[in-house]
């Protein structure tokens, strides 16, 4: 026992042992009880589950409207991320209060209040309508596009703060260096600026995407029962359909995206680290 | 400047503004239908009026559950900052392999979905014999609140010097003084960050707890999506503009403390 040579390492054991037990082997258990059947080892609840056209749907869905909540925040994250960093106090200040005071709601409440936000006499709707975009007033609420203006909204702060916190890190001077040697603003921005932004970029991606595949609340009050992601699905199956086979399954394949968007990004964090 | 660059201010600033009006516009609705006397959400409201506060008070469910929430949300941030504390120094502190791998181990619950894992921990505790829903609750939200205290208090850990406890210790010190009056105030920010986040966490999080609720226990996220699926009024928009004002309140405490810069940290 090298290990416990050092008498500090036991200091770690009571939340180790702590979240092995509570969280750990529960998850563990779910994930061997999803490939055991009455027979033993068995896959069949998966083939059953990928056999059924409407299941891929369900896949469909989640991935895209994770993908377009992830297009939507990179977007506006993106350029917000250097505004936060690069503007006057004021501004800043605004933007920060703007950033955490939401983060400190819960989501609940920010769902709902998009609930309000989205109706046909709602802001988005009367704003639009203001601009010349639309006619006539619409209804967002219940309808994809709104789902993913929503979950964007309350996501968004996950895309900046990783941004903000790279572009804040970079030295000016390296950008001045390159002007020096007479490279153009754009010519700057692709090859210094935007290469060292991408730690940044992929770590928000990968909270945002992980977090619009797994939410739950927010698809519940914005879009309803006809429109199922993998998540609503296994709630469902859990809490009203009494469905645990179904809901294990789905829970299992929610599981493996999640930890395939950890390991993406921390491979790819991994090679943008090296090739600095 | 060139075009190119004036065009690149220019975005900035329009992300900056979008990104104000965007975020702010949930809690702004929010707060002014609670405040309206329509009962269908019109806005602007066509009178002020403080009818859905006066109906909170009548709402049944809605203060047990507040209370569940902060009783749950002040034992598993209080828990969790023992233990996580505890961890972090190890981690520091310790020369022992698999350091990287434990505190990936223990901030992985923010990354799985909360559904997933609750969903797990349920079928757990059942089989571990657990059924009382109040203390699978108090349980469970240590695993929600944990990863927060472990993510800050090792990255403050890591910046401090440990050198400063042997000096206070040369100057007299006790070893528990030293802690106490040198390790302590270095990582109270640690603390109060992720204190708050930790707290806000639990009080807000509703994927796992919906698994062990029951007629009697219910937390507040909990009850308040039930009651809006039950009947959508500004009721629940006058307990969100509490809720909204705990917040700023909160932020205000934060900033005093540490400063909104520090919060922002990621």
């Amino acid at each position: 026992m090298k290990a416990l040579r050092d008498p500090v390492v036991l200091l770690a054991a009571p939340a180790v042992l702590y979240l092995t037990l509570l969280y750990a082997l529960p998850l563990g258990w779910l994930l061997a009880k999803s490939f055991s059947g009455p027979a033993g080892l068995t896959l069949q609840p998966y083939t059953e589950f990928f056999g059924d056209p409407f299941n891929w749907r369900v896949i469909g869905n989640t991935l895209g409207s994770a993908l377009w909540v992830t297009v939507v925040c990179l977007a506006i994250g993106y350029p917000a991320g250097f505004a936060l960093a690069r503007a006057g106090t004021a501004m800043q200040i605004a933007m920060l209060v703007a950033i955490i005071l939401p983060l400190s709601v819960g989501v609940v409440v920010k769902a709902f209040a998009w609930q309000i936000v989205l109706r046909r006499d709602g802001v988005v709707s009367q704003f639009l309508v203001a601009l010349g975009i639309w006619d006539e007033p619409q209804r967002l609420l219940f309808t994809e596009a709104g789902l993913v203006l929503g979950a964007a909204n309350i996501f968004l702060p996950f895309m900046i703060l990783p941004i903000y916190s790279v572009v804040k890190l970079i030295d000016p001077r390296l950008s001045e260096a390159g002007a020096t040697l007479g490279a153009t603003p754009s010519y700057r921005f692709v090859r210094i600026t935007f290469p060292l932004t991408l730690p940044g970029v992929v770590s928000g991606v990968a909270f945002v995407f992980s977090m619009s595949v797994s939410m739950y609340v927010i698809p519940s009050l914005l879009i309803g029962d006809r429109f199922q992601t993998l998540s609503t699905l296994t709630g469902r199956s859990f809490l009203f359909m009494r469905n645990e086979q179904l809901g294990s399954t789905t829970a299992v394949i929610l599981l493996a995206l999640a930890i395939a968007v950890v390991v993406a990004s921390s491979w790819l964090a991994r090679r943008l680290g090296s090739t600095e | 400047m060139t075009p190119l660059e004036t065009a690149a201010r220019a975005l900035m600033w329009v992300a900056a503004l979008v990104t104000v009006v965007f975020l702010m516009t949930p809690l702004v609705v929010t707060v002014a239908v609670s405040f309206g006397s329509s009962s269908v959400f019109t806005l602007p409201p066509p009178d002020w009026s403080l009818r859905w506060y006066q109906r909170l008070a009548n709402t049944r469910g809605l203060l047990p559950s507040l209370v569940t929430s902060l009783e749950v949300a002040a034992f598993s941030t209080a828990v969790a900052l023992a233990l996580g504390t505890l961890c972090a120094i190890a981690l520091v502190r310790g020369r022992f392999p698999g350091r990287d791998s434990i505190s990936t181990f223990l901030v992985s619950p923010l990354m799985l979905p909360g559904l997933v894992v609750g969903i797990a921990m349920l079928q757990g505790f059942k089989a571990a014999g657990l059924r009382d829903a109040y203390a699978s609750l108090l349980v469970a939200h240590v695993v929600i609140t944990l990863p927060y205290v472990v993510r800050t208090v090792l990255g403050a850990l890591s910046l401090f010097d440990f050198s400063l406890i042997d000096a206070a210790r040369t100057l007299g010190c006790s070893y528990p003084m030293a802690l106490l009056r040198v390790l302590v105030p270095a990582l109270a920010p640690a603390f109060i960050t992720s204190g708050m986040f930790a707290f806000l966490a639990s009080m807000d999080n509703y994927p796992i707890s919906i698994f062990f609720t029951d007629a009697w226990t219910k937390t507040l996220p909990i009850q308040m999506l039930q009651y809006v699926e039950e009947n959508p009024d500004p009721t629940i928009a006058a307990i969100s503009t509490g809720l909204v004002l705990l917040a700023i309140l909160a932020l205000i405490v934060s900033d005093r403390l540490v400063g909104l810069r520090k919060l922002a940290e990621f």
